[in-house]
């Protein structure tokens, strides 16, 4: 976790510190385990091809999940997540396995945004933001924004 | 066209549900996408912070207390929407995931239990090159066990048809 961020410190344009993933395989079969998404296009090749698809891929959630890390990471604790949104755009592929533990090199993934906004409403001080995730080839698979709630130094929030 | 036995779906709502937030399904949520925010697993750590207890990372929600055996989806769509698209030609295994949309009012702790209740919001069907496809809107609110508000949800589905329209015959 990084230092605390606050409103104060927000200038619109500012650049959210980007968070680096990367897929696996394996990370897809923990992913369906743990959110409850059994379908095999995530997961067995066999079925991927006997539907016409190229590879197994990953699942939209997942990179949404790593959106919402990118802000809760970037917010740090005193911050809250209020509005968040994400649209699928392209299909993304996870890397195979190399060891029993360690993927095969390849695609490496990157979490971004931009604050667009920065305002106080009642007694909340927000900060609106543009997010995406790139992939390999530098290309925008997962598009959202999001709203958050910072602290400030100059009022005290209780 | 959407067929009339889907398009009456919507302003419908499914049966609420239930889902309880586990700690260690907590973990295995966050893990699995190789999140290792303290607040998520490490009890001793998120007791000092301003939640006092161990939190789940927004768009986690929990288990179902009641699912149904050999569901490829842990997560209920409404059954009677399932069962429309089904016969319409629209199955399950043709779906995409669209996007989603949350608003967050509260934290979700370890030991909740939350109700959710989802409504089908809107259901448009269009014409694409792969064939005919029905994007569904569906709205989720999720209450905890105190009756308080935690999110709502908006998710977006992508439904394809079995039955692609004809390739168009190649120019020559």
């Amino acid at each position: 976790m990084s230092e605390q961020l606050y409103w104060d410190n927000i200038e619109v344009g500012l650049e959210i510190t980007p968070l680096v993933k990367i897929a696996t395989t394996q990370m897809l079969v923990k992913w369906a385990g743990a959110s409850g998404d059994f379908n095999p296009i995530h997961y067995d090749s066999a079925y991927v091809d006997s539907v016409g698809l190229g590879h197994v891929i990953i699942h939209g959630a997942v990179k949404r999940q790593w959106l919402i890390q990118l802000l809760t990471d970037w917010m740090g604790e005193q911050g809250s997540l209020k509005k968040f949104s994400c649209q699928y755009g392209g299909m993304d592929y996870p890397r195979h396995m190399q060891t029993i533990s360690e993927p095969q090199a390849g695609e490496t993934w990157l979490c971004k945004g931009k604050v667009t906004r920065k305002y106080v409403e009642g007694d909340l001080h927000l900060v609106d933001c543009k997010i995406g995730l790139e992939n390999g080839k530098g290309e925008i698979t997962t598009s959202g924004r999001a709203t958050i709630i910072l602290p400030s130094k100059t009022t005290s929030t209780i | 066209m959407l067929p009339e036995e889907i398009k009456k779906l919507i302003g419908t709502s499914g049966k609420v549900q239930f889902y309880e937030v586990e700690k260690g399904a907590i973990r295995r949520f966050a893990d699995a996408v190789d999140d290792d925010n303290p607040l998520y697993y490490d009890e001793e750590y998120a007791r000092k912070s301003k939640y006092g207890s161990i939190i789940a990372p927004p768009g986690f929600f929990g288990w179902p207390l009641k699912q149904t055996r050999g569901s490829p989806l842990a997560i209920d769509i409404p059954m009677e929407l399932e069962s429309a698209f089904e016969r319409a030609g629209y199955p399950l295994s043709l779906v995409l995931d669209g996007g989603m949309e949350y608003e967050f009012f509260l934290p979700v702790h370890a030991g909740d239990v939350l109700s959710a209740a989802t409504a089908v919001r809107s259901l448009r069907e269009r014409t694409t090159e792969a064939g005919s496809i029905i994007v569904a809107f569906l709205d989720t609110t999720y209450h905890n066990q105190a009756g308080a508000l935690v999110a709502k949800q908006q998710a977006m589905f992508v439904r394809r048809s079995l039955n692609p329209l004809p390739k168009e015959p190649a120019d020559v």
